[in-house]
């Protein structure tokens, strides 16, 4: 079990530098940089003078190979710079963004499993039925729609139903305030994207239920089970569901990490101030400390959820063996 | 320059002021409560002499006073200027107009408990003109004309300058120039102020949440007795236009003070009725499209005149200004400006005439004379929806109307200002000029081939000596005329850039925030310090 | 993929009795009724997309401000929009777009997945490491930073847009493509081709990669709804497809946020048709996926 961890871990090594040189080289070779930018608010006008000096401050002046070397052997003393845009360090940026991302992953993964556990076990149960179609479809649909686009209609639903209905217009607050100060406020402004972003998730954990369950749903033991006699809800219940929540735990768990930092657009939408708004400005900003640490961060969260599901996978199904 | 004839100056007023509903004056302020609103950029630093986005004015502006400012009780003037941090009228300039003198207020204290003298002006004007080695300075160039700044006693400053000059006020006016105190740069160093804030303004720092939010309290020892009425304000982080407008329509936010398309105006309007005021001006950014004249066939006049020419200006400006914050048909100079071209003059440019079809015959022959007739080419675009991809959007229909394929190439803000500055590969690109302060003798510098924000690839020597015959001539006559021929060369005989239609500006608020005035820039008048809520 | 793929010759997946075409197909819409309508939504969508230029009256570019925001009416069906161009017109001309983005991203992707997929299956060992390595980068890499960094360095525009969506595409492809072929390599036959001294490429080619023919079709059709989807979400962030082309992301992006209130047709229709879009082709995808594989269904 130990060797193996110690292996899976010494695989990620490679995998994380070949992300740090990949996110380095693709800003590199993005054309424009950050002081331009950010001198030409007004008129497109700036100083070449005074670019020049933006540069240097920014340690942009160096060459590319000790440029990358900072960036490396900036995790050895846990220094990973300071952002570009704001001169803030970059971990700060990060921890302040990190607890509505997480909330917002927590909260749509509620909800999906809410949404999919049950839809997917009558989906399964009731296969080739009308019910299984209609869940399908409501499945399919929800891989389908655009999150965006949800968003937007959401927003729009709320302004005007409650202006219809209330007489005065309501949204959800635009600025974030934590769960632990205003719990009313925090879900207030969150139920909406978690919806959103978690009718998406659902719908991938809600075929993955079904699938699985189909599939357990023909193996032998079931059909003893069955033949015993038993009732059709233990079988699922105890038999069949057990077994068939590896695939759907995986699921979930890849969905979640992806959450983390995939949230790029739906936060534009519901203005949210998280990790992917966040990425999104810094790429468009060319702040490249920035990035490069979101991205490594994203990575690393996917190499660790990636360990875990493994390890997960193995503790669930005593069949499988670490090979 | 700042002696225009009281005709000339009062119809610029009258021009300006457009406000739907008029903000009203007959009410008392009342004090108290926080205004609430929407920025759609996000804040590098907040040393406003280095910086350049409205994004960090609109949140940090209400920090810090200025020597003087645009008269917030008329700032849509584009000549009216008074004291902040000075006392009494604005000075005259005396020696022959080299020199201006400021008396500088007492009794005015930093959020630190500092009083503020002449030296803190002196260093603040000291590092913005003639920043040490090393230490950024955006504007550095505004101020060329700047011989010294002295300080011979606490509370007296002193400009002296090389040579008189009309775009001297305008600049000193510019509302990056936060004034700081000569303690803080001494004892912290120029980097401080990215990070920390202590100035003179009518609000006091509180508190900024990166890529959230910014809050401010009311300064209880602000100069202006009574000032400011609210307690506070919280300048929330919106980059999407869409949240800015839902803001509003939801009460997230009581107003942004950028500028929203006509049609979210009266979205707003009909869902709220009255709860909206609307404020509108023109707006002293335009867009322009620039031929590249090192790439061939723009090196031909005549190529250039035909896009101009085919391009419906006052059909654009009834049309486009429905759906994007463009409307006036104006020459180089701001149109409410007194040194901007009256309608007659403009109607005898290239592409300003009102018989569109006989405009788009001429530049059809004239495609033909250059054998270019039906070419197409490729329009560079910067990634930004209002106005910038609307405008290309109908600039692309108007040269498909005169038989031109046009293609649209659109670029992110970093890689767009990487093509004009440096790769330089375009064939036509939209271009802007976007300034705060009104300031037409130094704003038309755009148009010279050696300017460092022009990117046309081209020298024109008649257009440099118009230049600078316009910027020494005495009379504001003399001015006018000579920027008549300059405009005329730049847009008409050379066509070296095409302007397509100046902005406009559109502020739908609550109505209960009163007392602040839409400005004919977002970059002016956010200090907030008579803004006050009816509530 | 834990399941032991069943080794079938290539000739075996040709139906042996021949039923006339219409009565087999009548047979698997009626096994799969939820594919068949999702195969009837992607065969409107190729219909509109060819025969665009008949099916409308109007030009999906040119502006016409005599007509800008109309609601929808007999004379334009779905509304105008800030141009005055008629919506309809715009989602039947999209339709090309996003069928060119879908299926060339689909097709490039799943193809590329194929090759490294099976290749790194096959040569196994340092190789295979190495490659898995590569693959593992560019899947952890997030997607969507993938793509804004590719349209910032190389441009916008329809072709750099699949580009941008294609390159995550070939790791995913590749990792479910050599899942499923590693376990084929120990089977005896690839054995014996090899013992019968067959060329690498014959035996990749011949033996291998008709046997991972199942879950490569199932990526690929899963792919074209995905790149959809994709391009819609990079227009919207400004970095898709460029006005004035067509393109249902891209109508929904900018104004049509800004217009929903008092002209909802403007962003509600072209929403419509992606998720219609992408709809047809995951239901399409699934039954595919029951046809050909009932065994892999949780992928």
């Amino acid at each position: 079990m130990s060797k193996y961890l110690i292996k899976r871990l010494l695989l990620a090594i490679p995998t994380l530098l070949g992300a740090a040189l990949l996110v380095f080289l693709l800003l590199r070779a993005v054309p424009g940089d950050v002081c331009e930018i950010r001198l030409a608010g007004t008129g497109l006008y700036a100083d070449q003078e005074q670019i020049d000096l933006c540069r240097k401050d920014l340690g942009m002046d160096k060459s590319l190979p000790l440029q990358f070397w900072d960036f490396i052997s900036g995790y050895a003393t846990w220094d990973l710079g300071k952002s570009m845009w704001t001169g803030k360090p970059v971990t700060y940026e990060i921890a302040i963004r990190f607890e509505l991302s997480l909330q917002v992953a927590i909260m749509a993964t509620v909800v999906a499993i809410i949404i999919a556990i049950p839809l997917g076990i009558i989906s399964a149960v009731k296969q080739d039925t009308w019910i299984d179609y209609v869940v399908r479809t409501f499945a399919v649909a929800g891989i389908a729609v655009p999150s965006f686009w949800l968003g937007i209609m959401i927003i729009l639903g709320l302004l005007i139903f409650t202006q219809k209905f209330f007489g005065v217009p309501w949204m959800p607050p635009i600025d974030f305030v934590s769960f632990f100060d205003d719990p009313v406020r925090n879900m207030s402004q969150l139920i909406w994207p978690a919806v959103a972003t978690g009718y998406r998730y659902s719908a991938v954990a809600t075929r993955m239920t079904r699938s699985a369950l189909l599939e357990v749903l023909r193996e032998d033991y079931v059909r003893t089970a069955r033949a015993k006699g038993l009732l059709e809800s233990v079988v699922i219940n105890r038999h069949a569901l057990k077994n068939a929540l590896l695939p759907v735990v995986t699921i979930i768990a890849l969905e979640f990490a992806f959450l983390m930092g995939g949230l790029v657009v739906t936060e534009q939408v519901f203005n949210l101030n998280g990790i992917g708004k966040l990425f999104v400005e810094s790429v468009l900003q060319h702040d490249f400390t920035l990035t490069q640490q979101l991205v490594m961060l994203v990575v690393l969260i996917f190499v660790l959820t990636n360990l875990v599901v493994d390890l997960l996978y193995a503790w669930l199904d005593p069949r499988i063996r670490y090979s | 320059m700042m002696r225009f004839t009281p005709k000339l100056a009062a119809a610029a007023m009258v021009g300006a002021s457009l406000g739907l509903a008029g903000p009203a004056l007959a009410q008392t302020p009342k004090p108290g409560g926080v205004l609430n609103f929407v920025v759609g950029s996000t804040i590098p630093s907040y040393d406003g002499h280095r910086e350049t986005t409205f994004g960090m004015i609109h949140p940090i502006r209400p920090l810090y006073s200025l020597l003087i400012r645009v008269n917030p009780e008329n700032p849509s003037s584009p000549t009216d200027f008074v004291c902040d941090l000075c006392v009494g009228d604005l000075p005259k300039p005396t020696e022959d107009g080299t020199k201006y003198t400021f008396k500088i207020r007492e009794g005015v204290k930093f959020h630190d408990g500092t009083p503020l003298t002449s030296a803190d002006v002196k260093a603040t004007y000291d590092r913005i003109i003639f920043p040490p080695e090393g230490v950024p300075s955006a504007r550095k160039a505004f101020f060329t004309m700047v011989d010294s700044v002295t300080a011979p006693d606490d509370f007296t400053v002193e400009f002296k300058l090389k040579y008189p000059s009309g775009a001297f006020i305008p600049a000193l006016a510019t509302p990056f120039n936060f004034v700081y105190s000569k303690k803080d740069l001494d004892t912290h160093g120029h980097e401080w102020h990215t990070k920390n804030v202590n100035g003179t303004g009518p609000f006091m720092f509180v508190q900024h949440q990166p890529g959230a939010y910014v809050e401010g309290k009311r300064n209880p020892n602000y100069h202006f007795k009574g000032q400011p009425y609210l307690d506070g304000y919280k300048a929330i982080a919106a980059p999407k236009m869409a949240v800015r407008l839902q803001a509003i329509r939801g009460d997230r936010a009581a107003i942004e003070f950028r500028g929203f398309p006509p049609k979210a105006r009266d979205d707003l309007v009909s869902a709220l009725g009255d709860q909206i005021t609307v404020q509108e001006s023109d707006w002293n950014c335009v867009l322009m499209a620039t031929p590249n004249q090192k790439v061939k066939p723009f090196d031909d006049p005549r190529v250039r005149k035909a896009l101009t020419l085919s391009v419906d200006r006052w059909g654009g400006s009834k049309y486009l200004s429905e759906i994007a914050i463009v409307k006036t048909v104006g020459g180089v100079v701001f149109p409410n400006h007194p040194l901007a071209a009256s309608e007659t003059e403009l109607l005898r440019l290239a592409g300003y005439g009102k018989d569109i079809e006989a405009s788009r015959a001429e530049a059809r022959k004239l495609l033909e004379e250059a054998g270019k007739a039906g070419m197409s080419f490729e329009l560079h675009n910067r990634g930004v929806d209002q106005p910038y991809k609307v405008v290309g959007t109908w600039l692309i229909d108007q040269w498909a109307k005169a038989g031109l394929d046009v293609q649209q190439r659109v670029q992110p803000t970093g890689p767009f200002y990487d093509t004009l500055r440096k790769k330089k590969d375009f064939e036509v690109s939209i271009d802007f000029n976007c300034q705060s302060v009104i300031n037409p003798l130094a704003d038309v510098s755009k148009f010279l081939g050696s300017a460092g924000n022009n990117y046309g690839q081209y020298d024109d020597p008649v257009l440099e000596d118009l230049f600078s015959k316009m910027q020494r001539a005495g009379s504001e006559a003399e001015q006018y005329n000579l920027m008549r021929r300059y405009e005329n060369r730049a847009l008409h005989e050379a066509a070296h850039e095409m302007i397509t239609l100046w902005w406009y500006k559109i502020n739908p608020h609550r109505s209960y925030v009163k007392g602040w005035k839409i400005a004919p820039s977002h970059y002016l008048n956010q200090h907030l310090d008579n803004v006050w809520l009816d509530q | 993929m834990s399941t032991p793929p069943i080794a079938v010759d290539p000739t075996d997946l040709e139906e042996a009795p021949r039923r006339p075409l219409l009565e087999r197909l009548w047979g698997l819409s009626k096994g799969h009724p939820l594919g068949a309508a999702g195969a009837l939504v992607v065969l409107i969508m190729i219909f509109a997309a060819i025969f665009a230029p008949w099916l409308t009256p109007y030009d999906p570019e040119s502006n016409s401000f005599e007509h800008m925001l109309s609601p929808p009416s007999t004379e334009f069906w779905l509304g105008t929009d800030q141009f005055g161009r008629d919506i309809l017109t715009r989602i039947v001309y999209g339709a090309r777009t996003a069928l060119f983005v879908g299926f060339t991203c689909a097709f490039v992707g799943s193809f590329a997945g194929l090759v490294l997929g099976v290749g790194s299956a096959y040569f196994g060992g340092k190789t295979d490491l190495f490659f898995q390595r590569v693959m593992d980068v560019f899947m952890a890499f997030p997607l969507i930073i993938m793509a804004l960094a590719i349209v910032a360095t190389l441009g916008t525009g329809t072709d750099k847009v699949i580009i941008a969506i294609t390159i995550p595409f070939i790791p995913q492809c590749a990792r479910v493509v050599r899942s499923s072929a590693l376990s084929l390599r120990e089977i005896p036959y690839v054995d014996a081709a090899r013992a019968c001294g067959f060329s690498h490429m014959r035996i990749i080619l011949r033996h291998m990669v008709p046997n991972v023919m199942a879950p490569f079709l199932i990526m690929l059709t899963t792919f074209v709804g995905q790149a959809i989807l994709l391009e819609a979400s990079l227009s919207y962030l400004g970095l898709g497809v460029q006005e004035p082309t067509p393109a249902w992301g891209l109508m929904l992006q900018g104004g049509a946020e800004e217009y929903a209130e008092s002209a909802p047709w403007v962003p509600i229709f072209p929403g419509l048709a992606i998720t219609l879009a992408v709809f047809g082709f995951n239901l399409f995808g699934d039954a595919l996926r029951d046809v050909l594989d009932p065994r892999l269904r949780n992928r």
